[in-house]
């Protein structure tokens, strides 16, 4: 692996038909390859989350990030489609989980594809990445820091996505969890209660909390960026995804 | 973290985003992560006219601090004004 790659904007099929905007980054010169769907954080299809993407392409990956935002606001820039999709109260849980299967069988069916699949997301996509884990066969998934998978909101917030920690016993796939032990949403206390409920549902899971870490660590053009955690948290993806669906 | 707590109000009056121009109807007001502010929150407030698409918007995100002093600032302007004219 030479870290060669390519990067496109493409379009895939996601929740009920519909066709989204989709950026993908493949490896050059790898005869098989594993897949990860990338999940953006809640500022959007990104600029940041564009190099998240085509960092695990060039570590081996195809990697696919479907814009969540695409029908509340197409053509329109990452910025005003995230406060669009805001104003609308997020994305809906089963949409997230289409899109999400969308780009899973997208990926699988690539010229090189190992068939196996992961999933990653970061900030409200570490929630649907668990939700996406649950919902569909998954082959590894990654929570980066996902709120109000335990715990609901607070009081008066307009958000429309609940606690999902119940669906625990439908998770398909080994689950890493990685997140700031600063952080408020989720807390330490939350965490370990997710930590609970998997170990209770005797699901295969490993946890890591960063101290000095608080929410987007991994954020590195935002003052939440901590490159000791986010190097380690990096490390810990490829060793995870490395096991679970490498090449 | 991804509060989504959001203000939506009325508003009349105009606005100047990327495009020029034009007639704002609403405006929404959160806190949460910035799109570009160096700060892990701001207070936010969106100028919009929902019905001209999304990218007619006008952002802003300020600290706290500088947030309340705009509120500040805007209530001792109307205050001030000669009478009759707000």
């Amino acid at each position: 692996m030479d870290g060669a790659l390519i990067a496109e904007t493409i379009g895939i099929t996601g929740h009920d038909g519909d066709e989204i905007e989709a950026y993908i980054a493949r490896p050059l010169g790898q005869e098989s390859f594993g897949n990860v769907v990338v999940i953006h954080h809640m500022p959007g299809y990104d600029g940041g989350t564009k190099e998240i993407t085509r960092r695990f392409a060039a570590h081996g990956y195809a990697a696919l990030m479907p814009n969540l935002y695409h029908r509340d606001a197409p053509g329109a820039s990452p910025d005003d489609a995230a406060a669009a999709a805001r104003a609308k109260g997020g994305v809906p849980d089963e949409r997230l989980v289409g899109d999400v299967a969308g780009a899973a069988a997208h990926l699988r069916a690539l010229d090189g594809s190992n068939g196996k699949v992961g999933v990653i997301g970061y900030c409200s996509g570490g929630r649907q990445s668990f939700l996406a884990a649950c919902s569909l066969p998954l082959e590894a998934a990654v929570d980066c820091y996902g709120a109000f998978v335990v715990g609901n909101p607070p009081e008066g917030m307009p958000l429309k996505v609940g606690p999902i920690a119940h669906l625990a016993p439908s998770l398909s796939c080994p689950l890493l969890g990685l997140f700031g032990a600063d952080d408020q949403y989720p807390s330490p206390e939350q965490v370990d209660e997710l930590d609970k409920v998997l170990t209770e549902a005797g699901k295969e899971h490993e946890f890591h909390s960063y101290e000095g870490a608080g929410h987007a660590f991994f954020s590195v053009d935002r003052p939440a960026y901590r490159v000791e955690a986010a190097n380690d948290g990096w490390q810990k993806i490829w060793d995870f995804f490395g096991r679970y669906l490498a090449g | 973290m991804c509060t989504y707590l959001t203000e939506k109000i009325e508003v009349a009056g105009s606005g100047k985003g990327a495009q020029g121009w034009f007639t704002l109807t609403d405006a929404t007001v959160y806190l949460d992560h910035p799109q570009h502010a160096p700060a892990e929150h701001t207070l936010n407030i969106d100028f919009l006219n929902p019905a001209s698409g999304p990218s007619a918007r006008v952002a802003v995100e300020l600290t706290a601090e500088s947030a309340r002093a705009l509120a500040r600032a805007i209530e001792a302007t109307l205050e001030s004004a000669p009478p009759g004219l707000v």
